[in-house]
Order: C-alpha cells, then structure tokens, then sequence
C-alpha cells in the first residue's frame, strides 16, 4: 500500500532520521479527526499521527453515540426492541427490524404467513436503496462533487415518502415486526412503487455518469485503501467491502431468509480495470471498487422488487396469537444481509417472555475496526476517501 | 447445516480427545437439517482448538462472525456465570459453528484468539468493557464503548438500569438559584 503511494509521489519520501520531506521540515503531529466532522458520518473521532502529508497511524475511538441497547434488549419484550433496532443503523431501519424479527421468530417457532414475507423483501430491498443512495450521495460529498448528492437524496426522498405511505414513519419504521410486517400496504401503494421503479433505473446510469465514471472521482478513489478478501476475513468485514474485494458472497444467496432463494438476481462484485467497463487505475479491492458495488447491488434490488411485487400474494400479514411470545430456554444466532454487511442477531432466551440477552452483531463494528490497518502510511486527504468507502453508520457501531 | 457440521464435530473430539465437547444444537428444531450446533470448550483449551478450527482444511473458518458475552447471573440452572459464544463462519465450506467457553469469578479470564482473527481485537474489547472478562495475551485491551476511567461492566446481570449514574447526583439549578 505505502509502495503505491510513494512509488507514485517520490517527493513524499519521508526521511524520518533528518525529519525532512522533500525540502521542506516536518515533524510527527497528532491530529483528531472529529468526533464532529462532516466526513466522519456521525461521531466517529479518529486519531491521526501524521508527518507532513502523511498518516503514519490512524486510531478510531468509537463509544460517543452508545445507548446500552443491548441491555434495553434483556429488560423488555421483543416486540418492545423493534423501535431500538431502527436507530442501531438509522439508514436501514427495515433491514435492522428484519433480522431481529428472523431471530425471535426462530427462537419462538413463529411461521411468517406468505404476504408479511413478500412485503418484507419490497420493504427492505427499497431500504437498501435508499442507504446505498445516502451512501453513493455523500460519499460524493466527501470526494468534492456536490451534485451527485443532490440527484441521490432525490430519489431517496420519494423512497421514503413511500416508506411514509406504507408504515407511517420516514426513518425509524418498525415496520417489520416479530411474526410479519405491521400493516399492510396501502391501496394504490404497489402501483405507485412500479411507477418510481421504471423512474428510478435509467437514473443509475446518471449517477455513473456524474460520479462513478468522473475522471477526478476516478482518480481519487482508485488504488487508495486497497484491502484484500483474507484481510477482510480476517477482520470480519462484510458486505460490499467483501464483495468490493472481489469475493462473491451474499447472505441473501448463501443461507437465504424471508424466502430470497426464490427470487432470480445476482450478486456483483468488484472487477479490475477493463473488465465490464471498470475504468482505467481502479484496483480490486480499492475505494472505488467498494463505491461501485453499491451501484451494481441498486440495480439487482430493483429486480428483487420487481419480481416480489408480481407475485404478492393475497393473506394475512401477521402470524396469529402473538401476545406474551414465551422464548424458550435455548438459544439462536441469525445474520441477514444487510446494506453494510452481515447483522447478527444472538438471542439468549430463559423461558420467560424476556429474553436474557439481546446481542447485536453490528456490519459497521466489524467493518470500521480495519481502518487501523488501511490508513497506515497512506496520504492524509486519503483518509475520508477510505473511511467514506467504508461506509459507516455509527448507531450501528457503537448500538 | 447438520450434515455439514457432524463431520467437523467428529473431527474435533478425534483431535482433541481429552476435551468433552458436549455438542448440541442451539435450538431444537423440527427441521433437523437447519440447527446451528455448538460445541463446549474449558479457556484453558480454547486456542489450541480455535487454531485447529481456522487452520485445518476440512474446517476452514475463516471468519469470525461474533463474540458475545453472556452474564448467567440468577439464569435458571446455570452453575458457571460468565459465557462467551464464538459464531464462526465459513464462506469457502458454507457452514457455521458456535463454540463456547465459560469463566467465573473472582478472575475471569479466556485466551485471546485476535492472533487467529484480527477482527477479534474490538470484539473482545467490547466483552471486556461490558462484562469485565479479561482476554489474556490481547494487544490492546482497552474500554471501547465507555471511557477508560468507567469503573463498572454495564452488561453484567447486577448493573442496576437506574440509580447509579451522574446524573442523578446533578445539583438541580432552578431559575432561583442561578
């Protein structure tokens, strides 16, 4: 990694010996990167040892936005943990909701009628729309170009507005719950969904031509923050920043939930340059690669949700009897896919209503604990580059 | 899953014949094939087995999905208090195994495995600020969620949800006063 840097910038050679960069005097500094700063997207605080223009260390210090929500979790009903589950990743409140109800229905032996399984994909796969839209916007955002945001929370606002409609909340839905979806969908709801899909496809292809495929986006991405598939498995990465990496594995193919083995779409990863159409410099496993896998996964969730509203079926939304679920004396771990990555839930039960232990396995946590090892000895306006790519929501992180 | 993960078990009371594994499901389930399977292992022998789970071809976990800490504080027949559960997956093999070890106090102590996984460094970081469990031979550990000078473990059974933060002790300032 430092190779590629100071192979392509030879002034930047660090003498460490005489303190010198080039002709100019450095010397080690400690900088502190937020915990309030626009590129950190929340309070994330990171604690950079610099020399001139480089990072020799970069140390996060997570914990600022911690609200004991596991504890919450083993002091109310499971039903009562839905709300908390939405503001651990406050971008993807459904896909939060969805694996927390997976795991207590499993525990409880809940059968989730047919309809609550279809409108649960719709729901989250627009979910993940959406934080892939605040992602690639802001992302943007961080790199200098300002327009692509402006055009991704566009769209991102009809999703909600439609989220609006459905369940009555803008970001915290609770709106898939432990035995199915809280309501139905509106009259009228479907249609209005089909109309912003054939809206929002051809709009993928203005944001490539605005942000992912711009010649100075490119060149600020591309080769920085290179991790491989062992370095992201050895830290638990997950999500686009494995697939980013070049590995193809995506919880909705390998062990399904909700019914996805059901549905026909694919799982993009990252490729080098020249290979379908990845531009000039870009290497696997770089930021650009990472940004460009959310922009494929877009497309695919399109399709998912195509398909899903074809075949909605008629029936109930919630399973019956659900008042006082008793969880039994036993145990169970789910992950789901979640925008970011795999969320775990583990779920300790003890025989009463509440369970013993709620514990969140957060994509976030897993994906934010690398940065040490990727910002090491890279250039200092490098760093939002690669914590942007990242992508980080620090409710999640820190729950 | 099972089919998949009987062979590994077998495996590992052949390796490690002296460790008493006591396999079982997590949950009991109707459908046999999706239990999630859990093996049972003493802290002083857990390294040695984590490196031949992550190592061993026919094993292959490459990945260590989760580490969470459990309090077993007044849990109905529970006679140890501290476990930890370690979800391991494998993406090469597609299966998944959950091992667990338990400590008590007054020393609560369980090997390190951030030299098999390095994502284990935050994780264990966050069972040790939580539950005070000490990982012997980590790096770095440090509190991660609350701050160095915190004395308590919030997530133990008898960390009360009120009563003994600041914020209680507060001088109320009325608009008297002020």
């Amino acid at each position: 990694m430092s190779d590629t840097v100071l192979e392509s910038q030879p002034d930047l050679l660090v003498d460490h010996d005489s303190g010198t960069q080039g002709d100019l005097r450095t010397e080690e500094m400690l900088i502190n990167m937020g915990p309030q700063h626009p590129s950190t997207h929340g309070v994330l605080r990171i604690v950079l040892r610099t020399d001139g223009e480089m990072v020799l260390e970069a140390i996060p210090h997570i914990g600022y936005l911690h609200r004991c929500a596991e504890k919450i979790g083993e002091n109310v009903q499971p039903y009562q943990f839905i709300p908390y589950t939405d503001r651990m990743d406050y971008l993807a409140g459904m896909n939060n909701n969805q694996g927390f109800a997976l795991a207590i229905e499993r525990l409880a032996g809940i059968e989730v009628p047919a309809r609550a399984q279809v409108i649960r994909v719709i729901l989250a796969e627009l979910n993940r729309i959406a934080s892939h839209l605040v992602s690639l916007g802001t992302y943007g955002l961080d790199m200098g170009a300002f327009t692509a945001f402006l055009y991704c929370f566009r769209e991102r606002e009809m999703i909600l507005d439609m989220f609006e409609a459905a369940c009555g909340a803008r970001l915290t839905y609770s709106a898939i719950t432990v035995g199915g979806v809280h309501d139905d969908l509106p009259e009228g709801w479907i249609e209005r969904c089909r109309e912003f899909l054939d809206y929002f496809e051809p709009k993928i292809n203005d944001y490539n031509n605005l942000l992912s495929f711009n010649q100075i986006f490119v060149k600020r991405t591309s080769r920085v923050g290179i991790i491989s598939i062992d370095e992201c498995l050895a830290y638990g990465a997950t999500g686009p920043m494995l697939r980013g990496s070049g590995l193809r594995w995506d919880l909705r193919k390998t062990q399904p939930y909700d019914g996805y083995e059901t549905y026909d779409f694919e799982v993009p990863i990252a490729y080098p340059a020249g290979v379908n159409g990845v531009p000039a410099g870009v290497v696997v496993g770089d930021c650009w690669s990472r940004y460009y896998v959310r922009v494929l996964e877009m497309t695919q969730s399109v399709r998912i949700i195509r398909q899903a509203m074809d075949r909605l079926p008629e029936g109930p939304t919630e399973a019956p009897k659900l008042k006082n679920i008793k969880l039994p004396d036993d145990e169970v771990y789910v992950e789901v896919e979640n925008p970011r990555g795999q969320l775990g839930f583990y779920v300790r039960g003890d025989g009463s209503a509440i369970p013993a232990r709620v514990k969140a396995r957060g994509p976030s946590f897993c994906n934010l604990s690398i940065t040490t090892k990727v910002c090491q000895d890279v250039l200092l306006a490098d760093v939002p580059a690669i914590v942007g790519s990242i992508d980080v929501v620090m409710g999640e992180v820190d729950r | 899953m099972s089919a998949k993960i009987t062979p590994i078990i077998e495996l590992l009371q052949k390796q490690f014949s002296d460790i008493d594994f006591a396999p079982a499901p997590l949950l009991e389930m109707k459908d046999k094939s999706a239990e999630q399977w859990c093996v049972h292992v003493q802290p002083s022998k857990l390294f040695a087995v984590m490196s031949f789970l992550r190592s061993d071809e026919r094993c292959s976990f490459e990945q260590l999905s989760d580490l969470a800490g459990v309090d077993y504080l007044n849990f109905p027949k529970a006679k140890d208090r501290y476990g930890i559960v370690y979800s391991l997956l494998s993406l090469s093999k597609e299966h998944r195994l959950w091992v667990k070890v338990f400590v008590n106090d007054p020393n609560p102590e369980v090997p390190s495995v951030v030299s098999i996984w390095y994502g284990a460094t935050w994780m264990e970081r966050e069972v040790w600020d939580m539950f005070g469990v000490r990982f012997s031979d980590h790096p770095d550990l440090r509190r991660i969620l609350t701050w160095e000078s915190f004395e308590a473990h919030p997530l133990r059974k008898d960390y009360p949800l009120t009563g003994r933060g600041e914020r209680e002790d507060f001088k109320v300032i009325t608009r008297d006063s002020a």
